[in-house]
């Protein structure tokens, strides 16, 4: 596996939360609008790559029977310095995620990926790794954030809990007003319905291509039954003319 | 420590405040092992047993150690740490002096480590009620009662989300919709209706 395959798997091919299911708990939780999930994102992105990159450096020498202690303490070490990053520079942020920036210790993905790969790899690739697997999770995030915010409100807003670039508030995108929304989706009912949907949605693709698959396939037997049976034929053919 | 308490904290936790349909904790085995209602039950059986001997070792942890001597701010190691050994401890016990209740829940002890609901039911003790200031015993009463309801309520959803399951694997359901998304949209309906239990208390 190149460097390149390394760090794009995690994005589509192996995404944690479509594919693989990991983490479910933030991916319903936090995404009642853009931002959120987009700073959930952030924050798993930084604790993934920093827990990997400190797994694989000390891969050979935690003894095999207290591996998962001691991946776990690391997780936490990161996870409580995001948490007192979260706290000072974006409060806002920080009360909106609430519990959710502790239990980052607890998300699946991030001990799965110390376990399977950062365990096993080399520095560079697990960080590589480390980085395209939580870009993926934040894709993810932001898909959902992006659908419930959209089909709640109307409008992408952007500034409220990440006053980076902007003065104040701003809208990103806007659909229709507010009052035609569904405030269902930004409530937790709308959350299972969404990811359903999404889920539902990349289900229906791999289904198609399976089918599309197992299709040609059957078409390709089909050609070479024909084509045997013609060469038999005719081989029957000559051998009746040779007879003569 | 009153009765008043003690179920105001267990209906709030299992209806108002459901574990899984209202916080969004513990969705990993909600999803994972709600396909047979008797692997839904054993699961919420040993939930609720660890999470109330977690809550209440955290609660106190907090209480007389890492505030005692000015580092909460470690609280998250420190829990995570006390509730893996804490679920290790809890197998070997079982294991040695009740075969039968290991036979039953000892398969879903080492899953409930990485369980959220039980760090989570732990954190937020912490910031609900421990930030109210209340005196030491009466705190540890309101978070083990919290912490009961919150198991029963995590029991009482990811049983009847089973049951559901069970009749919905013999229906028959759209291709893209098999198996997980339709579970969510039923997940989806449940939490409506448990929205419909706000105002009670």
């Amino acid at each position: 596996m190149t460097k390149k395959e390394n760090f794009l798997k995690g994005l589509i091919k192996e995404n944690p939360i479509f594919v693989f299911l990991l983490g479910m708990c933030p991916a319903l939780a936090v995404t009642s609008t853009f931002e959120t999930a987009l700073g959930m994102g952030i924050l798993v992105i930084f604790v993934l790559t920093g827990s990997n990159f400190v797994v694989s450096l000390v891969r050979k020498y935690i003894p095999h029977e207290i591996r998962t202690p001691s991946y776990i303490v690391i997780i936490a070490t990161f996870v409580t310095i995001v948490e007192m990053i979260t706290e000072a520079y974006t409060y806002d942020l920080y009360i909106a995620l609430g519990i959710f920036i502790p239990l980052i210790v607890v998300n699946c993905l991030i001990l799965g990926r110390a376990e399977s790969f950062a365990s096993k790899n080399k520095v560079i690739d697990s960080v590589i790794d480390g980085i395209g697997m939580a870009l993926g999770f934040t894709i993810a995030l932001i898909t959902i954030g992006v659908l419930r915010e959209l089909l709640a409100t109307g409008t992408i807003q952007y500034g409220v809990y990440l006053p980076f670039f902007v003065e104040e508030p701003i809208s990103l995108i806007k659909l229709f007003p507010k009052k035609f929304g569904l405030t269902m989706f930004s409530l937790p009912p709308g959350a299972f319905i969404a990811l359903g949907i999404i889920l539902a949605i990349s289900q229906f693709r791999k289904v198609r291509n399976a089918e599309k698959k197992a299709k040609e396939k059957k078409a390709f037997i089909e050609q070479k039954k024909k084509e045997a049976l013609e060469r038999k034929r005719q081989a029957k053919m000559q051998k009746a003319g040779d007879n003569k | 420590m009153s009765l008043t308490v003690f179920f105001t904290a267990i209906v709030s936790a299992m209806l108002i405040n459901n574990v899984i349909l209202m916080q969004f904790l513990g969705i990993c085995p909600f999803l994972g092992v709600s396909k047979k209602s008797k692997s839904a039950i054993g699961m919420s059986g040993a939930v609720l047993f660890v999470m109330v001997i977690a809550s209440f070792v955290t609660y106190t942890l907090y209480d007389l150690v890492l505030y005692e001597y000015n580092i909460p701010y470690i609280s998250t190691i420190a829990f995570i740490l006390v509730i893996a050994s804490l679920v290790q401890f809890v197998e070997m016990v079982m294991k040695r002096y009740s075969q039968s209740l290991y036979k039953s829940l000892g398969i879903y002890l080492p899953l409930i480590t990485t369980n959220c609901a039980i760090l989570g039911v732990s954190e937020a003790n912490i910031t609900a009620i421990w930030g109210e200031s209340v005196p030491y015993l009466d705190g540890v009463f309101q978070a083990v009662s919290t912490s009961i309801g919150t198991g029963l309520g995590f029991g009482l959803v990811i049983f009847a989300f089973s049951s559901i399951r069970e009749k919905l694997e013999a229906n028959n359901v759209p291709k893209a919709w098999k198996g997980v998304p339709v579970s969510l949209v039923v997940a989806g309906i449940m939490s409506l209706a448990f929205f419909g239990l706000t105002g009670i208390i």
